[in-house]
This record gives C-alpha cells, structure tokens and sequence, in this order.
C-alpha cells in the first residue's frame, strides 16, 4: 500500500529540501511509497493550547478529512505534533469535531492515523529489515539523535515514544551502522520559534545542547525539525565546523548509497 | 473597589477555562521551574505564575516577560506530578493580551532583514501564531 505523504511549508524551501529529497528516496527504495497530498495547506507549526480557539484547528483538520481513513506521513517534527494533536483532538472532542466538520462542509472521516516517516522505518519495515538494506554501514561515525520537543511531548497525545527515555532515532541510528551517541539534554529544547523574537535566549539553549553532545564525543547531531537544526546551527561549535547537524534522512540515504552529494544543499 | 474585583476574578476564570488547567491543584514543589530551559531569561518562575494565579493577582502576570519567553516546549507539564499543563496556563495568558483587536506583539518589519532571510518558513509560521492573534 502507499502512504499519504504531508510535508508542510518548511520543506519546500531551499534549506531543508534535502531532508524531503532523501526522505522521499530512500522510501522508495525501501518499498514505501509515499504519495503527496493534493492541494495540502500549512498545519500551522505550533498547535492552538487554548480550549476555545478552533479557527487554527482548520487548516490542519483539512489534511485529516482529506486523508480519509489512510494513514498520513510526515517528516517534519512540527507537522507531525500538529497534525497529530489535531487527530487526537478530532477523535475525543465532539463539539470540537462537529463544529469543524461542519465549517468544511464535509463528514468526519474517522480516525485517521498520523506517522512519523520514523514509526514507518520501525513498524512497517523493522530495523533488522532497514539493517539488510544498508549498502554502507556508517561505520565508526559518532551519531547523536537530537529529539528535541515535538515530536515526544505531551506524552499522552504524541504516543511516539518515552518521553524522557527515547530510543526510535538511536535504533534507527544503529541499524545504520553509525556508532551511537546518547546524551543528556537530546530532549532539551531548543529555543524553537524564539528564534524570532528572543535571539539570544535561543541561542544559550542551543548552546547548552550543542556543548554537551560535543562532551559526550558527538561528531553530527541527527533530527527532523527543520527549526532545531536552525537553531543548532547558529550555535559558535557547529560555526566553526567542530559538530554538524543533520536531518535523520541524510545519513540514511547514505547508508542506502543513494547519490548523496546531488541531494544536499 | 468591587468594579477592579470583578475584573480580576474574571481574569482569574478565563485563565482557567481558556487553559482547562485547575491551577489551585499546584503545590509549589518547582519541579516545573527546575526544568525549565529558558528559565534564565524570565521575570517569573513557572512555578511563581502558578503562586500569583492562586494568590488571585493575575495582573501581574499580564506584565510579566515570563509567557512571551516561554517556549512552549511542554517539559513542565511532562515533569508536573499535579498533571498541570504549564504550557496552556502560558498560552492563555498571552491570549488575554493578544485578542484584542489590534495588539501583536511581534510585526514583520521588526525581524533584521538578514534573519529574515534565513529564518526557516517553520520559525516565522510559529513565531507569528505566538505573537500575533
Ligand atoms: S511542577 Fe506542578 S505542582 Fe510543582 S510547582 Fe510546578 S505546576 Fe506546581
Ligand atoms: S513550556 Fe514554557 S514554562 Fe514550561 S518548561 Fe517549556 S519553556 Fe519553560
């Protein structure tokens, strides 16, 4: 079967098309085909946290009621918090359901699942699996996952993986063949869209996280929310070359030996 | 007199109804606080916030940098053990004071042109949901 694929405002830009380039590749390679909705708008980056703000519940509810009951795929980490939340929302608040529902002129549904392209690697393929496939196993290469927020927190609604002991982007990271770093603060945040408005706030939070994956002897930190790798990257280490950072997908379609160079930016 | 208590306690209620949080349920224990990423930049610990919402003195809170530093990165909800979603006490706080026809606290012309540039489309999507309404 093939996934509807969502990849939100971000990864059409310049920067982080390479993680929707080797993303999209490596899935067809590994016989997950990804199939990109039609006419699909912004989720919105962050989810409305107050109970009587519906209107931003829109554009996100767009993508569910289109998915009809087919499972929908994201890459980014906002995209998938959001369009997550928005699904659970949907599920459990019928006022919140039938209001929308209503504003769309169109019948809920059901209960559309929502994956991280991450969840498809572990459930659909299997790490053994994605670990056959690997045509160059990232041998001696010191990988950490950074997870950041989204995609962990809240714990009930994301059900992505333990919030304070993750361990999907390390396995994944693993199957790879890349030797594994974990390190204290990979669920710390980031200073997300502080970025805007507080610069240097943002930058002593990123800061913190890029110092102790060096301590930790990290050589690349490995996530898939175009905003943390941003953030990461205006840190002093990553300027002056000491780390990297990386989407999740770019050392997997390097794994895989899939024209690396021609994808990244 | 009772025309100023009348506006706090609605205040103090729509707090509480916008964010769905029963802020009284707080101990003060400062878990919330201890985990804070950005702590060091607010005027208010977390866990004050809390203090002020069940001590009735909202207006402090309207004057506070606190919920426009705040990252909405849900750590303190994930440590809380009252199960209080810090996050969404925040983010009614700053809808109080977003609502009103015309107030933004962030405009484009005010981002420098070069970050404007490399700012992903995510930052500015989000940023803009925050501080605007
Ligand atoms: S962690 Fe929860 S109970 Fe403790 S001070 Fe913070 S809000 Fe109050
Ligand atoms: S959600 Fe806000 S107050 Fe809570 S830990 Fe994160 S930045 Fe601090």
């Amino acid at each position: 079967m093939s996934y509807l694929y969502f990849p939100g405002c971000t990864l059409k830009d310049k920067a982080a098309s390479a993680m929707e380039k080797t993303a999209l590749m490596a899935a067809a390679e590994l016989g997950l085909p990804l199939e990109e909705i039609d006419e699909w708008q912004c989720c919105g980056a962050v989810y409305p946290l107050t109970e009587d703000e519906l209107i931003t519940l829109v554009s996100p509810s767009r993508t569910i009621f289109a998915a009809k009951d087919r499972p929908v795929v994201t890459l980014c980490s906002a995209c998938y918090h959001v369009l997550k939340r928005t699904r659970q929302r949907l599920a459990a608040d019928k006022d919140a359901r039938d209001k929308i529902s209503s504003y769309l002129e169109e019948e809920y549904p059901g209960e559309t699942p929502v994956l991280h392209y991450l969840e498809l690697l572990r459930d659909e393929l299997g790490w053994d699996a994605l670990k056959e496939k690997v045509k160059m196993p990232l041998e001696g290469r010191r990988l950490a996952a950074y997870y950041g927020c989204m995609l962990l927190r809240p714990a009930e609604e994301m059900a992505f993986d333990n919030p304070e002991r993750p361990r999907i982007m390390e396995d994944f990271l693993q199957a790879l063949g890349a030797e594994v770093i974990t390190f204290p603060f990979r669920t710390k945040c980031c200073g997300a869209y502080l970025a805007v408005t507080e610069k240097q706030v943002m930058e002593d939070a990123s800061n913190n996280i890029v110092k102790m994956a060096l301590e930790y002897g990290a050589e690349e930190l490995t996530t898939s929310c175009p905003l943390c790798r941003y953030n990461l990257e205006q840190t002093p280490a990553v300027k002056e070359g000491k780390i990297k950072v990386s989407f999740f997908s770019e050392p997997l379609a390097e794994a895989l030996n899939l024209e690396v160079q021609e994808v990244t930016n | 007199m009772q025309k100023q208590n009348n506006a706090v306690n609605k205040l103090h209620s729509e707090i509480m109804e916008r964010s769905g949080q029963d802020f009284y349920n707080c101990i003060q224990c400062g878990k919330c606080t201890a985990g804070c990423p950005v702590l060091s930049a607010m005027d208010l610990h977390p866990r004050e916030v809390l203090l002020y919402l069940q001590l009735g003195q909202e207006e402090k809170l309207l004057s506070s940098k606190t919920p426009w530093i705040c990252a909405s990165c849900f750590t303190c909800g994930a440590r809380c053990i009252k199960n209080l979603d810090l996050s969404r006490i925040m983010e009614a706080i700053r809808v109080k004071i977003l609502r009103p026809r015309g107030a933004a606290c962030l405009s484009p012309g005010e981002i420098p042109k070069e970050q404007l540039e490399k700012l992903p489309q995510q930052a500015l999507v989000s940023g803009f949901r925050k501080y605007t309404r």
